[in-house]
């Protein structure tokens, strides 16, 4: 097997180059994955604690299409791992896709792979100690887990049934990047394909999951639907795995095949040429960062889009489950004394994508200072562009952009929503716009640290975030003291719809938001760049 | 002949670590100025200054009749920079970078552009991410040598290019100098920095050591002189002559270093043995440049 010589020596390298990646992957699943059954477990012990709430809840539409269908509705089991199942399998399929191209093509791209290439190394050995190196990440996260949810009170036969669903997902995916890793000529591409494929994936299972009635070949398409297809605590089909395994050996077997086909650093796909010439945009500092920001963007455009349409579909089901007396003193219980619950649930919606728009802008002002420290931003201000329209053209697209995000979200769940008695389109563009002025703020305080504390921009700026974030989710729950909790900006911005609108503390949000950014614009301009 | 680059006691620290300690710097218009100094001996610091990137803390500098820090939208119309470590966004194109940097400066010239590309043998049409170490170089270079501006500051401009290019470097540098504009050239390579510069200035530890055009610092130091005789001399002899040292005598064949103004009186001494054959070489830019790091 010269073919694959070396690639002992390869899988140590791997190893030794992610002996903390793969741990902490491997850990963080585990720990997030049997706390959460434990807790479950804990609150819904025995099949009469899953009253017709949690029915009502398990069936909706909306929530098979996140979390895919529950295998027995009668089974605590069942309902403890009925939401790891599917969020576990999507880190797998990321997890094990980002091993494999990490020694792949990312290898190939940097040119490393040229300096072991040199020596005696099978062709194949690169790829298929990644593969191997992968296999083994996904077994261990999956035998842990298993443990753990055994350990937790979880029916062994179930917990093995749905670990092997996940590991025939991980197994997939390992294939899929093996694939990208030869078709795409860059890491990026490489992560772009495989992430395209993971979305595609958990589309189309969301579709045939919240169909009526849906062919049974039709629910097995998709790979990520192989773990729920493994119906642990109900059929248990653990032999899922050997379809996953399967997957990952066909797909193999064609990298092996593309290897033949292509030369060391290119991909199947012809590389094309770039423009040999600037276009018209790139003629100024705006012109620069639009470009530099473009193709993101568009991807958070659609992310929102798509987290709205998610909160549309919910609508209805938020809705509904009023009629439902049982759900209404659930809620009653737990959300105190505001009119309309349909309401507070699309508000607090729209106040989760607002720090989440709040993040993009966060993201946008720091990439002043990651354009700084690459040496970009010298080589832009040796020329007749000025600091103020460097950190300008960020800015614009921050405030802006975050803007845009929540006007985006909020058109979409008006649009979507499948709720006839809700809110109109403009009214929830109206509610998702009312709350930018508190993540202009946000937005605001990372130009302050990019002008004079540009070192710890990044991590200040994420943990005010965060920060702001905790204070808001928890701080009732913690009984935090008001003054601590009206610390965060979004503490002031009005609970939209439903709630009353303060023209006044909007309008002091903005002043102090325009006020910070100026003063970080100051700083900027007169420190030192580099 | 005004000056293109005046600079007095500068001062720079970072911290705890003074970068610049009173350096003074003049480059005359029109001049192609060699700036000359080991790592760390505050070239880049001194030019971010003059960049309006980094701010003094004391000192002056005038460049192009402006201040570096606060007139930065109308000096930097007038200047073209490269970077000793060039960064290119990675997914920008070469062509790409080189048109936004030549706008962004006010305007370049297509013509010429399209004339350094041919003659640097660069590929516009590949992403950031893809060029090597040298082609980074060329992309830069090319942005900086395709604008017609008054004054190209280069730190480092020819790391990792080939002697071909290298050549073809110094061909545009001798073509822009022979246009009139000014050219401040940071460089460790010394046959370049001889072949190229009018004047040089030597720096040390953030201060400037030395200044003058080539003719100048070698008139400050010693020439070798070697010479063959019909009569021989002794080692005394050769040694009690002012302005000689590490004198030798090996048969008829006499060696010397020999201060630049005592040329004469030596020569004098040498003649009175019968001079047959004689070799006088000045110190090269390498020489000088040791020396003036010498302990």
């Amino acid at each position: 097997m010269t073919q694959l010589a070396g690639s002992r020596t390869l899988i140590r390298l791997a190893w030794r180059r992610d002996r903390i990646f793969i741990p902490v992957g491997v850990v963080a699943m585990t720990v997030l994955a049997v706390a959460s059954v434990q807790a479950t477990l804990a609150l819904y012990p025995d099949t009469a604690s899953l009253g017709p709430a949690v029915r009502a809840v398990l069936t909706n539409p909306a929530s098979k299409a996140l979390y895919g269908p529950v295998s027995d509705l009668n089974d605590p089991d069942a309902f403890a791992v009925y939401k790891t199942t599917m969020m576990g399998a999507v880190f797998l399929a990321l997890f094990g896709a980002a091993i494999v191209r990490r020694h792949t093509r990312v290898e190939e791209e940097q040119g490393r792979l040229d300096l072991l290439g040199a020596t005696v190394l099978g062709r194949r050995a690169p790829l298929w100690a990644a593969v191997v190196v992968a296999t083994l990440a996904v077994t261990a996260t999956c035998a842990a887990t298993a443990i753990g949810y055994v350990a937790v009170g979880a029916d062994p036969v179930g917990a093995i049934a749905s670990v092997c669903g996940w590991a025939a997902v991980g197994c997939a995916f390992i294939g899929v990047s093996a694939l990208a890793a030869q078709i795409t000529s860059t890491g990026r591409g490489c992560a772009g394909l495989t992430t395209t494929v993971v979305a595609a994936a958990f589309a189309t299972r969301a579709v045939t999951d919240t169909r009526a009635s849906t062919p049974a070949w039709l629910e097995w398409v998709s790979p990520l639907a192989w773990s729920q297809r493994a119906d642990a605590f109900a059929a248990d089909r653990w032999w899922v795995i050997g379809v996953g395994a399967a997957f990952m050996c066909v797909c193999v077997v064609l990298a092996f095949v593309m290897l033949e086909h292509r030369d060391r650093g290119s991909g199947m796909l012809p590389k094309h040429a770039g423009p040999a010439r600037g276009g018209r945009l790139l003629s100024s500092s705006l012109g620069l960062a639009i470009r530099l920001h473009r193709a993101g963007a568009v991807v958070w455009a659609i992310l929102f889009m798509g987290l709205g349409a998610v909160v549309g579909a919910l609508a209805a089901g938020a809705s509904d489950m009023l009629k439902d007396p049982d759900v209404a003193e659930l809620l009653r219980m737990f959300g105190g004394e505001t009119a309309d619950i349909a309401d507070l649930y699309l508000a607090t919606e729209l106040g989760v994508a607002a720090v989440v728009a709040a993040a993009y802008g966060v993201a946008t002002i720091l990439r002043t200072r990651t354009e700084e420290v690459a040496g970009h931003t010298e080589m832009v201000l040796a020329t007749a562009s000025t600091r103020r329209r460097v950190l300008g053209a960020q800015g614009l697209i921050a405030f802006v952009g975050s803007a845009v995000l929540m006007a985006l979200v909020g058109v979409t769940i008006g649009l979507t929503s499948s709720d006839a008695a809700g809110p109109s389109v403009g009214e929830l563009l109206g509610a998702a716009l009312a709350r930018v002025p508190a993540m202009w703020v946000c937005v605001a305080l990372t130009v302050l640290l990019v002008g004079w504390a540009p070192r710890h921009a990044g991590a200040v700026a994420w943990t005010l975030l965060v920060g702001f974030l905790t204070l808001g989710e928890f701080g009732a729950l913690l009984e935090l003291p008001l003054w601590m909790r009206d610390l965060s900006p979004f503490a002031h911005a009005p609970t939209l719809p439903g709630g009353d609108v303060a023209p006044l503390a909007q309008l002091v949000l903005i002043a102090i938001a325009g006020a910070v950014a100026l003063v970080g614009a100051a700083g900027f301009r007169r420190r030192d760049i580099g | 002949m005004g000056s293109a680059i005046t600079i007095r006691g500068l001062r720079k620290s970072f911290g705890s670590t003074i970068a610049l300690d009173g350096l003074d710097l003049d480059v005359a218009t029109g001049e192609v100025h060699g700036f000359l100094g080991p790592n760390g001996a505050g070239k880049s610091t001194t030019i971010r200054i003059l960049l309006g990137l980094l701010r003094a803390d004391g000192g002056s500098a005038t460049l192009l009749g402006g201040d570096p820090w606060r007139d930065v939208q109308t000096l930097h119309g007038r200047l073209a920079y490269v970077p000793g470590d060039v960064n290119l966004w990675p997914n920008l194109t070469g062509g790409e970078v080189i048109d936004l940097l030549g706008r962004l400066r006010g305007g370049l010239d297509q013509g010429r552009r399209d004339d350094l590309i041919a003659r640097f043998h660069l590929d516009p049409t590949r992403a950031g991410r893809t060029y090597s170490k040298g082609n980074r170089q060329k992309v830069a270079l090319v942005a900086a040598l395709a604008s017609d501006v008054d004054l190209y500051i280069l730190d480092e401009p020819t790391a990792g290019l080939d002697p071909i290019m290298e050549h073809a470097f110094r061909e545009c540098v001798a073509q822009i100098a022979a246009n009139g504009s000014t050219v401040l050239l940071s460089s460790h390579i010394l046959s370049e920095v001889e072949a190229l510069c009018d004047r040089v200035s030597i720096i040390k530890d953030g201060r400037t050591l030395e200044s003058g055009t080539l003719d100048e610092l070698r008139h400050l130091t010693r020439t070798r002189v070697t010479a063959t005789l019909a009569r021989p001399m002794t080692v005394h002899e050769l040694t009690a002559t002012p302005g000689v040292h590490d004198g030798d005598v090996d048969g008829n064949v006499v060696s010397a270093a020999v201060d630049s103004g005592s040329l004469a009186v030596v020569l004098d001494v040498l003649g009175k043995h019968g001079i047959q054959a004689l070799t006088s070489r000045p110190p090269t830019l390498e020489e000088l440049f040791l020396r003036s790091y010498a302990p």
